[in-house]
C-alpha cells in the first residue's frame, strides 16, 4: 500500500468552469419516465453541463486558470510547472499542457506535461505536482484537471449517457515552508481495466470503419466501440470493496479520527455509491458535500468542482482539514488528507 | 439473520414493494420492475447491513429471494 507524505505544499487557490448548456435527466426520453425518476432519486443527477460542439476540456481549464491567476494576482511568468490531467486532451498528439503553456503566456522555462487519468486524477495529480514542489524544483504551479466526457457517451446508452457532465478546473499549488504535509494513500488494480473503457481509437485497437458500428448490448444500451462503456455493477462493487479500507488505512497511518476532519470530498461517482460509502464510514451528511445533482459525474473535475460549489465560503475564510477520496477508471483509487488555509476560490464560471 | 429479517430489509429499501409481497419462493425479478439501478440498490443495502458483496454473477444465478438469502447467509458465515 502506497502511504506517503509530501511536505511544504500549499493550495493557494482553486477555480473551475462549466459549459453554459445543460441537460435535465427528466428530459432524457430514451428511457421511461419511471426510469428517469429512479435515476434522479438513486444516481442523483438532476441536470448536468454539456459542452457545445468544438469546446474542449482545455478551453474550460484555460478559462478557470485565467481567472485563478488574476484572482491570486500571480504574474504568469512566475509559474514554473503546468500539469494537465484529463482523458480528453485536444489532440492525440501533442500534449495539451504544451498548448496551454503558450495560451496562458507562461515562460519557456515552464515545465509542462499531461497525465492521462480520469476519476482518480485529482488526487494523483496532487501527489505528482506536490512531489515536484517538495524537491524544490518548482515553486508556483498550475494543475489543470477535467474532462469532457459527454463527447464519448452514446445517447442510446442509458448506463452512461445520463450520468456524465463536463467541467474544467485549475488548482494553484505553491511551495510553503510552513504548510502541513499532504498525506496520501494511492492504489491501483489494472485487472479491472475493462470496467470503464473506450475500446477503439488508440494503439490497441486503432480506428477502423468497424469502430463506428452501433451495436445493441442489452435493453436500453446501444453503442459503438468509440463510446464510453461502463460496467455498473463491477464499478459499484469495486468502490464498495476498496474505498473505505483505503481511507481507514490513511486515517490509521496518520493517527487521525474521522471527527478531526471538517469535510470528506468524494469523487462524484453516483449518489448511491457515495451515500453507501458515507454510511460505511459512519460520517455525518453535513461532512460529505455533493455536487452530482447539478453537474453529474464530472470525472477528474468532480472533487475540485465540489470544493468550489459546496465549500467555497469555508475554504476562503479559514483553515479546513479535508479528506479527498477518488476512485474509478483504471481501476485506480486514492485518498489524501490535507489542510487548507484561506485559499483563493472564485465562484464557478460558465463558459 | 433470518430470511424474514432479510425480506423485511429488502422491502424497506424498495418503494415499489408493499410489505408482505415478498416470500422466500418469490421470483424477485417478477415482483417489481427489475433493472440495473435496483440491482445496485440491493447490492448497496446488503453491503451496508451485512458487509457482504453481491456480484453480477450472484444476481444472474439467483432466481428466488431464497437464492439471494442463501448467498448472503453463506458469506456472513465465511
Amino acid at each position: 500500500m502506497a502511504l506517503f507524505s509530501i511536505p511544504h505544499v500549499r493550495i493557494a487557490g482553486l477555480a473551475g468552469a462549466v459549459p453554459r448548456t445543460f441537460r435535465k435527466t427528466l428530459d432524457y426520453s430514451w428511457i421511461s419516465l419511471r426510469e428517469r425518476q429512479q435515476l434522479i432519486q438513486n444516481v442523483g443527477v438532476e441536470q448536468r453541463r454539456v459542452a457545445e460542439k468544438g469546446m474542449t476540456t482545455a478551453d474550460l481549464c484555460y478559462v478557470a486558470a485565467r481567472q485563478l491567476i488574476a484572482s491570486l494576482n500571480w504574474d504568469a511568468g512566475s509559474i514554473d510547472l503546468l500539469v494537465f490531467i484529463s482523458q480528453s486532451g485536444d489532440y492525440l498528439v501533442p500534449p495539451t499542457s504544451c498548448i496551454l503553456q503558450d495560451r496562458l503566456g507562461l515562460l519557456k522555462s515552464c515545465i509542462a506535461y499531461d497525465i492521462g487519468m480520469g476519476c482518480s486524477g485529482y488526487v494523483y495529480g496532487l501527489s505528482a505536482v506536490g512531489s515536484m514542489i517538495a524537491t524544490g524544483a518548482v515553486k508556483r504551479t498550475l494543475m489543470m484537471v477535467g474532462d469532457i466526457s459527454t463527447l464519448t457517451t452514446s445517447y442510446k446508452d442509458k448506463s452512461s449517457y445520463p450520468l456524465f457532465g463536463d467541467a474544467g478546473t485549475a488548482t494553484a499549488l505553491e511551495y510553503s515552508g510552513e504548510a502541513p504535509p499532504l498525506v496520501f494513500n494511492l492504489q491501483t488494480d489494472g485487472s479491472g481495466y475493462q470496467a470503464i473503457i473506450i475500446r477503439d481509437g488508440r494503439a490497441r485497437h486503432n480506428l477502423s470503419r468497424k469502430s463506428f458500428g452501433m451495436k445493441k448490448i442489452s435493453k436500453g444500451i446501444i453503442r459503438s466501440k468509440l463510446n464510453l462503456e461502463l460496467d455498473g455493477i463491477k464499478i459499484f462493487n469495486f468502490s464498495l470493496r476498496e474505498v473505505v479500507p483505503n481511507i481507514k488505512a490513511l486515517l490509521k497511518h496518520t493517527g487521525t479520527e474521522l471527527q478531526d476532519i471538517d469535510y470528506i470530498v468524494f469523487h462524484q461517482a453516483n449518489k448511491l455509491i457515495n451515500e453507501t460509502l458515507r454510511k460505511m464510514l459512519k460520517a455525518e451528511k453535513e461532512k460529505v458535500p455533493s455536487s452530482i445533482q447539478l453537474y453529474g459525474n464530472t470525472s477528474s473535475a468532480s472533487i475540485p468542482l465540489t470544493m468550489i460549489t459546496e465549500l467555497r465560503q469555508q475554504l476562503s475564510t479559514g483553515k479546513q482539514r479535508l479528506l479527498l477520496s477518488a476512485f474509478g477508471v483504471g481501476l485506480s483509487w486514492g485518498s489524501v488528507l490535507l489542510e487548507t488555509d484561506s485559499i483563493v476560490c472564485p465562484e464557478i464560471m460558465e463558459y | 439473520m433470518t430470511i424474514e429479517e432479510f425480506i423485511q430489509l429488502v422491502e424497506e429499501e424498495f418503494d415499489d414493494l408493499d410489505p408482505g409481497l415478498l416470500l422466500p419462493e418469490s421470483k424477485f425479478r417478477e415482483k417489481f420492475e427489475w433493472n440495473s439501478i435496483n440491482a445496485l440498490i440491493l447490492i448497496a443495502v446488503v453491503k451496508t447491513e451485512y458487509d457482504v458483496i453481491l456480484t453480477a454473477d450472484d444476481l444472474i444465478r439467483s432466481v428466488t429471494v431464497q437464492n439471494l438469502y442463501d448467498i448472503v447467509k453463506g458469506r456472513i458465515q465465511e
